[in-house]
């Protein structure tokens, strides 16, 4: 969106591109199956029989070439942050990261003795929304993935994106 | 025309990569499809457990210890705990045993669950995945009924559990296992027996019995080749003793001994059995007894070291754990079930096919949680 961005203010033909294009956006986020550790076990409990991700578009795509949207399911380690880092690289624009569980999101139980774990994935990628719990209900990721539609659906095509 | 050459070349197979089951990152020396050289790279999910043991109580450590193991976290709690209780030498009421076993089995069905539906979907079944979690589901519902947690649950205490059985478990129970092993015909019928499954995995990287020894591989991997070993039987702990069951071997009935389908079946006959520890369990529950009365209000162990072992549904799970008399250990030493299992594919997985090796890794059923800690 490097072409337009920034260009314009407001008009008629501009916003009703955005709803468009954000109702695209938003209604077909499809999350990198990545799954580091614990929480990743409730990240699969939601794509499965119960929850139904599939239902507000959520397919989860096995390559970042594929996906707009990274689910950080567990406890980024040193060692991690730094494949975390390209695999968020190698996605296309626009992206979207989930902060998943207390682990990705500060460190979580580990944050006072563990000298391996980065305390939070956002200090090597931007994060948009952030998920608690230890690990998260399937509830409450799918409510963090309502709050990233809500999110989308306040973009604009003519503004600089935050991340 | 000049000589054409060819060379082997490296490959790296995650540590993102759907069926590694996690972090797990093999260096793959290959010739063209077929896998000269496997080096495994650990340590992307290591999260300090063993330094945490130093630091932290020893009733602070059981929820570290579920999430070692986040598949099989109360068969986790209860081994460290029965390692601390040996160390402590303590008694404690036979309602907490039973308890006790009850979870822990109900957690082996679960964890073998999500081996089976994650096995399907790295050969390329999705369907069985979805059947599986929906069955997982209803042990899940149970868990949260006593202990509030879906996945970890710190509820197995040193000398006892965090809270009794809640009204209208043991009915609920039962529900399930009546419910529950119609569906393993299901699976049966889903997978097990399906014909491109059977392709994929059967007569596929072929672990014999004498190699399973050597590499220490325990738990259904070993059975898989047809070692009758199983700690709940052999050296029983627990309540174990006061049932009846069987120790499942594989028989090779398709393929031979010792293959991916022979481990994966294992695991499809070992929840029949656990479905039935459970139900033997929950008739001779005895009532009426405090499931907190053996609890400890301080544990401060006198100098000393135990090790322990109990089956967890990957093989054996022990500790070792050196006390110096403080109410913090002065070392603690998991053994892993899933780092020795993991080993063997350096060795097994010499000369398999690339897609193959995906069969291999996924029947090994590893959890990166274990094998880094």
């Amino acid at each position: 969106m490097g072409i337009i961005e920034n260009k314009f203010r407001d008009n008629v033909i501009i916003t009703s591109a955005d709803k468009f294009m954000n109702w695209a956006r938003l209604s077909s986020l499809w999350p990198i199956t990545f799954g580091i550790a614990c929480c990743a076990i409730e990240m699969m409990a939601t794509a499965a029989s119960r929850y139904d991700q599939d239902r507000l578009g959520i397919i989860p795509r096995p390559s970042p070439r594929q996906a707009d949207l990274m689910i950080v399911a567990g406890t980024v380690t040193f060692k991690m942050a730094s494949r975390i880092k390209r695999l968020y690289e190698q996605m296309p624009e626009p992206k979207y990261v989930i902060a998943m569980g207390c682990c990705a999101t500060s460190g979580g139980p580990y944050w006072q003795h563990g000298y391996h774990v980065m305390k939070g994935v956002d200090q090597v990628i931007p994060v948009d929304v952030y998920v608690p719990g230890c690990p998260p209900r399937p509830e409450s990721l799918l409510e963090g993935f309502i709050k990233l539609q809500d999110k989308i659906r306040r973009e604009s095509i003519a503004t600089t994106q935050a991340a | 025309m000049p000589d054409l050459k060819t060379e082997e070349m490296v490959v790296q197979m995650g540590p993102q990569h759907p069926a590694t089951h996690g972090v797990l990152r093999l260096e793959i020396t290959t010739d063209g499809e077929i896998v000269r050289k496997i080096n495994p790279h650990i340590g992307y999910l290591h999260r300090c457990f063993e330094k945490h043991c130093e630091e932290l109580n020893y009733h602070q450590i059981i929820p570290f210890v579920d999430r070692c193991d986040y598949l099989a976290a109360m068969n986790n709690e209860h081994g460290y705990v029965m390692a601390v209780e040996k160390l402590l030498d303590i008694e404690i009421p036979e309602r907490v045993e039973y308890i006790r076993v009850i979870m822990s089995e109900l957690n082996r069905i679960a964890s073998h669950l999500v081996a089976l539906g994650t096995y399907g979907l790295d050969i390329g079944a999705i369907t069985p995945f979805l059947f599986t979690f929906r069955d997982r589901e209803k042990i899940l519902d149970l868990f949260e009924m006593t202990s509030g947690a879906r996945l970890l649950y710190n509820y197995i205490w040193i000398g006892g559990v965090a809270f009794d059985l809640p009204n209208g478990f043991v009915e609920k129970c039962f529900e399930f296992i009546d419910y529950f092993l119609p569906k393993l015909k299901e699976y049966d019928d889903l997978l097990s027996y399906n014909k491109i499954f059977i392709k994929r995995t059967a007569e596929v990287a072929i672990i014999p019995p004498a190699v399973a020894i050597e590499w220490g591989i325990t738990g259904p991997n070993l059975r898989a080749s047809g070692v009758d070993w199983d700690l709940r039987r052999d050296e029983p702990y627990s309540i174990y003793d006061k049932f009846e069951w069987d120790v499942i071997v594989a028989d090779g009935r398709v393929g031979v001994l010792g293959d991916s389908w022979s481990r994966y079946y294992v695991r499809v006959l070992e929840m029949e059995q656990s479905a039935s520890i459970v139900k033997q369990a929950l008739e001779g529950l005895p009532s009426d007894e405090n499931v907190k009365s053996a609890v400890p209000k301080k544990v401060r162990p006198k100098e000393g070291s135990v090790f322990f072992r109990s089956e967890n549904p990957r093989g054996e799970l022990g500790y070792y754990i050196i006390s110096d008399g403080s109410d913090i250990p002065y070392r603690l030493k998991m053994r892993s079930p899933a780092f020795c299992n993991l080993s063997a594919i350096s060795d097994v997985g010499e000369g398999l096919l690339i897609s193959d090796l995906v069969s291999l890794l996924g029947s090994i059923d590893i959890v990166l949680g274990e094998i880094d800690r």
